[in-house]
């Protein structure tokens, strides 16, 4: 495992974007971009990631950036790859970077297409588990029970999994990580990128004005997303699962902290009742349960 | 060498001399022999590109912006609903300045389902930054094909472009067209040179936020090449005669020098109103036709007609036809006739019927409105 001294120190997220303070995502993309390097074409959709590049013509982004409509990220990342072979470029990487809105609901049938076509590419959805560009709304990925201004009383529903539809187009290499574990992500771009063919990963991005939390907790939200269970650290090598960090340490049989502790620091679960706390709880158990199943091996981590 | 077979095929024959380095297509009726026919020539070996079986036509146009983006040349194909779904693709490709080429095969909209010919997808495309191209027989939508990528590509143009036909009537229907030597076409459209692409040693932003003062010149400028592609239009088409014999401009003038009524319209109807103008001047009747071959950029200042009859195979509803209200203004007496509209037969004898009826002073949606 590569220490955090060692990262490269080249940085490509220049000094001046316009991101929230505290926001995950411009930490997420100095963190990949830093393993990924120079040789990489970002394809961003309408996203937080589309404004924070700051406003032309000026750009925080150094790296070529091609942004493009909501729905169309992994369709145009295709014509790039596609290009770039046919240009005999192939040592150049075209990265989608979308948000949750971008991949689980308005592009997933670009994203499934470019899957099963093959594309070579790496497509991140840094999910923040709502729209929070247009101003905190429900998306595919929001949690059960949360506030969002288009679930003013709280989400009825539980939240889809991406990564599992992804998982079944068979691709090879399916990766969750998030901005508290800062060399799992960079070790997980790196592997990423030594591969050819669709790549996934998936970032949980705690978005402090959309989860209702103070700025300089956005690492410690990381944290106990995955230390309560909520958020699981894995890859996925060509069909081989293995969990990483402290997901590993969770399905090896270590106690999950409270989703209580995790949920109580978000404002937009302050009103939840203790039967909304416990059919989240219940969910997560639900989850590891089915984890313990087929990748553990033990009864650990309730 | 003269081959004889159907637009779509022929169409498939110039994407395939063009030498485009990406393809992305999805089938549609009656669209769809051309991207067989290309994805043919692709498994083949007889064509040099990567070809991308998209799962939208959405996705095609969003392929085709990406590919252009790294600097690839590229080439689609669609018709309809097709063509509609990609309509915010247009758009961005336009306004991305990126010369993709791509053939819109005409049919009509739904609901209820129909196949057949109607010009109000593409029309329906206007204010997208796309040029578009009309052919009225299998030929013109070869030499259009070829020259579309000479066009959108010319640096002082740079926007891309759209080649129309009507569905079934060219796109299934097989006609002598005259194809030359794939050396003498690379020579007229040599290998693309991007005026602008992504490039890892130049690291550039494209396409993000732009505030009104940058906005307004973007747009502005997007205007500007439309009206410089007139100029380009015309040397290339000169140019393309010169080389295969064959001229083009903006408009195509058919018996026009004396006429007292001169027809205007576009696609397959200007060949069938041809033998309309040949069958009244021996009658003795001064008329005359003019094809527009663009639609996009509008040939407005060549249309100054004293007397028109402009018949469309489109309509927009509240208004009329199409392009009957892009020129009223241009004459002292100017009919509109819709007619065709979801493929209905437009023959020399309706078309000879449209003029006895403006002649009367009569116009409309023919034959429900005027017969």
């Amino acid at each position: 495992m590569v220490a955090i001294k060692d990262l490269p120190l080249d940085e490509k997220i220049l000094k001046g974007h316009a991101a929230c303070p505290g926001c995950p995502i411009t930490i997420a993309l100095r963190i990949a971009l830093k393993a990924l390097g120079e040789k990489t074409m970002l394809v961003i959709p309408a996203s937080c990631s589309a404004v924070v590049q700051a406003l032309y013509p000026k750009t925080a982004f150094n790296v070529p950036t091609l942004n493009i409509a909501f729905e169309a990220s992994a369709a145009a990342a295709s014509g790039v790859s596609s290009a770039l072979k046919a240009l005999e470029k192939e040592d150049v990487l075209p990265v989608v970077w979308a948000g949750d809105g971008g991949s689980y609901d308005i592009g997933l049938q670009a994203l499934s297409g470019a899957l099963e076509r093959g594309t070579d590419f790496i497509y991140v959805c840094y999910n923040n588990q709502m729209y929070s560009n247009t101003g905190i709304q429900r998306s595919g990925a929001t949690p059960y029970g949360a506030w969002t201004t288009t679930t003013w009383k709280g989400k009825e529903e539980h939240q889809k999994e991406l990564a599992e539809i992804v998982m079944a187009h068979h691709i090879p290499y399916v990766a969750t990580a998030t901005i508290a574990y800062p060399t799992d992500l960079y070790e997980k771009m790196k592997k990423a990128k030594e591969m050819k063919g669709p790549r996934y990963i998936e970032i949980l991005a705690p978005c402090p004005p959309g989860w209702r939390f103070d700025m300089s907790k956005t690492v410690e939200m990381s944290r106990l997303a995955v230390e309560t269970g909520a958020w699981v650290l894995y890859e996925m090598v060509d069909g081989k699962m293995e969990f990483t960090g402290y997901s590993k340490r969770l399905l090896a049989g270590k106690k999950r902290k409270p989703i209580k502790d995790w949920l109580k620091m978000q404002g937009r679960f302050r009103h939840l009742t203790e039967e909304d706390i416990e059919e989240i709880k219940k969910e997560i158990d639900a989850k590891w349960d089915y984890y313990m199943k087929i990748y553990g091996g033990n009864e650990g981590g309730k | 060498m003269i081959v004889i077979d159907t637009g779509n095929h022929i169409a498939a024959l110039a994407a395939k001399m063009a030498k485009p380095h990406v393809i992305a297509a999805y089938p549609i009726t009656p669209q769809t022999t051309i991207v067989e026919r290309l994805a043919q020539y692709v498994e083949n070996g007889e064509m040099d590109a990567e070809f991308i079986r998209v799962e939208s036509e959405h996705s095609a146009m969003a392929a085709c912006i990406g590919a252009a983006s790294v600097g690839a040349r590229t080439f689609t194909a669609t018709s309809s609903h097709g063509l509609l779904l990609m309509h915010e693709m247009l758009h961005w490709a336009g306004l991305a300045r990126l010369p993709i080429v791509m053939v819109n095969v005409n049919r009509a909209l739904g609901p209820g389902w129909n196949i057949w010919s109607d010009l109000n997808d593409s029309l329906s495309q206007r204010d997208t930054g796309w040029i578009q191209f009309y052919a009225s027989s299998v030929q013109e939508a070869y030499d259009n094909i070829i020259q579309a990528y000479k066009i959108a590509e010319n640096e002082e143009v740079m926007l891309p472009a759209m080649i129309c036909y009507d569905g079934f009537i060219l796109s299934h229907t097989s006609m002598p067209a005259e194809i030359p030597e794939q050396h003498e076409v690379d020579e007229f459209l040599p290998e693309y040179k991007p005026a602008w692409k992504m490039d890892v040693e130049k690291p550039a932003t494209h396409g993000n936020i732009v505030p009104p003062e940058y906005y307004i010149q973007i747009r502005y400028d997007m205007h500007l090449a439309m009206e410089r592609a007139k100029k380009i239009i015309q040397e290339v088409g000169e140019e393309f005669g010169r080389k295969f014999g064959r001229k083009y401009g903006l408009i195509h003038e058919y018996r026009c020098d004396d006429a007292d009524y001169v027809m205007v319209t576009m696609s397959s109807i200007a060949a069938e109103g041809r033998v309309a103008v040949d069958r009244l001047r021996e009658r003795g009747e001064k008329v005359g036709l003019v094809n527009l071959r663009t639609f996009r950029p509008f040939p407005r200042e060549m249309l100054k007609y004293d007397k028109m009859i402009v018949i469309d195979r489109d309509i927009s509803p509240g208004l009329g036809g199409v392009v009957y209200n892009e020129i009223r203004g241009n004459g002292s007496e100017v009919y509109g006739f819709m007619a065709g509209l979801g493929g209905m037969d437009v023959s020399y004898k309706d078309i000879e019927r449209m003029y006895e009826l403006a002649k009367q002073g009569k116009e409309g949606l023919y034959p429900l409105e005027v017969k």
